[in-house]
């Protein structure tokens, strides 16, 4: 299967793709490529132009800024998940990295990649808005820092303006439980449903593939800051959510898998 | 659009389609045929080759994202004294049956060994999680990324 045809221009710098996403309609980025040629293989996506900053070596860091890491958007998923700071300081990140994909999809798929495409049922996507990370976007107007929760907005639709690139992504660091859940039948697939949780002082939970973006479990969130089991707490996974269904799972099953997944998440990192 | 490559040691310089997948690019126009497409769709494995010393799915790989870049098929495995380590063990362990996949187990078993040259069984499981046989010889394959390691005794070729 070939893409159909589009231009390609190797970006040199941040400041130089952001001037050419500007003046160049329906361009689009291209980091590792992962998420985005198997969309342009199957024509659900033909943009007119990529704009490669898979070389642009500045993007790809690890640094230790504190009170959280910072990410260059350029990590790919293979360093992330063997990155020492990251297993010392944010466990979950460097083993949700882990769960994508296989090897080879984690040698050249990126972080920042992932969470730009905001699949809601991607594993990085969920597990930063778990962890209440913070993204870096570089735009013609400047630089701008935006939560997890208000980054995801639709199927596969982000607030990222098309002419911005995803620079950093910010992420808190925690020292209590974590757990990330994710219920596939083959090894390689997307999850069923996940389930990511954070456990620092409060808890926050969120859920893989329950609707068009990464979800909080708002219902399970509520209940345990009012002191519920958590038996109880799983119990409203998807209070508020109506999952899709799909070839692999009804709405109904999802519902059932993100309770159970819930409370295994919950004991696990609530021990 | 101009891209130079250098696979299997050797340097080449070939115009090519923005378009044109990395696997399309060694097999069509360099005559790399070992590298296999099965799924196309960066799920079967059978593509699989090293990208800069890397397991890669040359499938959905641009051939232009590896303009400057070092390549190794399946076809740069074997020296003049014989065949690789790797290929050596899946012989003497019956590690293929109709052969397809076998390539792409190659390089993803040669990537990895270079990561964790004394992998468990589990671990060598893992780590073709994305390399898919149909004739479902999983047993042998592992078996011989097993004796491949032993026979490498931690030394990557």
């Amino acid at each position: 299967m070939f893409p159909a045809s589009f231009d390609y221009v190797k970006a040199t710098s941040v400041p130089d793709a952001v001037s050419i996403l500007s003046s160049v309609e329906d361009s689009k980025l291209l980091a590792g490529g992962h998420s985005l040629l198997p969309l342009m293989k199957l024509r659900l996506a033909s943009p007119s132009m990529l704009v490669d900053i898979g070389s642009l070596s500045e993007l790809s860091y690890i640094e230790d800024k504190g009170d959280y890491v910072a990410v260059g958007a350029l990590t790919r998923h293979h360093d992330v998940q063997n990155s020492r700071l990251l297993k010392s300081e944010v466990p979950i990140l460097p083993y949700v990295a882990s769960q994508v994909g296989d090897p080879s999809v984690r040698h050249r798929g990126t972080i920042g990649g992932s969470i730009s495409h905001g699949d809601g049922a991607s594993d990085l996507p969920a597990a930063v808005l778990a962890l209440d990370a913070k993204f870096v976007a570089v735009g013609p107007k400047g630089e701008r820092v935006i939560p997890a929760s208000q980054f995801f907005v639709g199927f596969l639709e982000t607030v990222l303006d098309l002419d911005e690139v995803l620079t950093e992504i910010r992420v808190p660091k925690f020292s209590g439980g974590w757990s990330y859940q994710k219920f596939n039948r083959r090894a390689q697939d997307w999850a069923i449903v996940g389930v990511a949780a954070v456990s620092n002082g409060s808890t926050k939970v969120s859920l893989v593939n329950m609707g068009s973006t990464p979800l909080r479990a708002v219902g399970t969130e509520a209940a345990l800051a009012d002191g519920a089991s958590i038996e109880e707490a799983s119990s409203k996974a998807s209070d508020g959510i109506d999952p899709p269904s799909d070839l692999n799972a009804s709405s109904a099953y999802r519902r059932h898998l993100a309770e159970v997944l819930v409370r295994r998440a919950l004991v696990e990192a609530l021990r | 659009m101009q891209i130079t490559t250098t696979v299997n040691g050797h340097p080449y310089s070939k115009d090519v389609e923005p378009r044109t997948l990395l696997v399309h690019y060694l097999r069509d126009m360099l005559g790399l045929t070992g590298t296999n497409v099965g799924c196309d769709t960066s799920s079967c494995g059978a593509c699989t080759i090293l990208l800069n010393g890397e397991s890669v799915k040359s499938c959905t790989v641009l051939a232009v994202q590896a303009d400057g870049q070092e390549l190794v098929t399946i076809e740069g495995m074997a020296t003049e004294s014989g065949l690789h380590p790797i290929q050596k063990a899946f012989q003497e362990n019956h590690g293929l049956q109709c052969g397809y996949c076998t390539p792409g187990m190659v390089m993803a078993a040669a990537s990895f060994l270079k990561e964790n040259p004394k992998p468990t069984e589990h671990e060598v499981r893992e780590a073709l999680e994305g390399n898919l046989c149909r004739c479902t010889g999983y047993h042998n394959i592992v078996k011989s990324v097993l004796a491949a390691a032993t026979a490498m005794e931690g030394v990557v070729l």
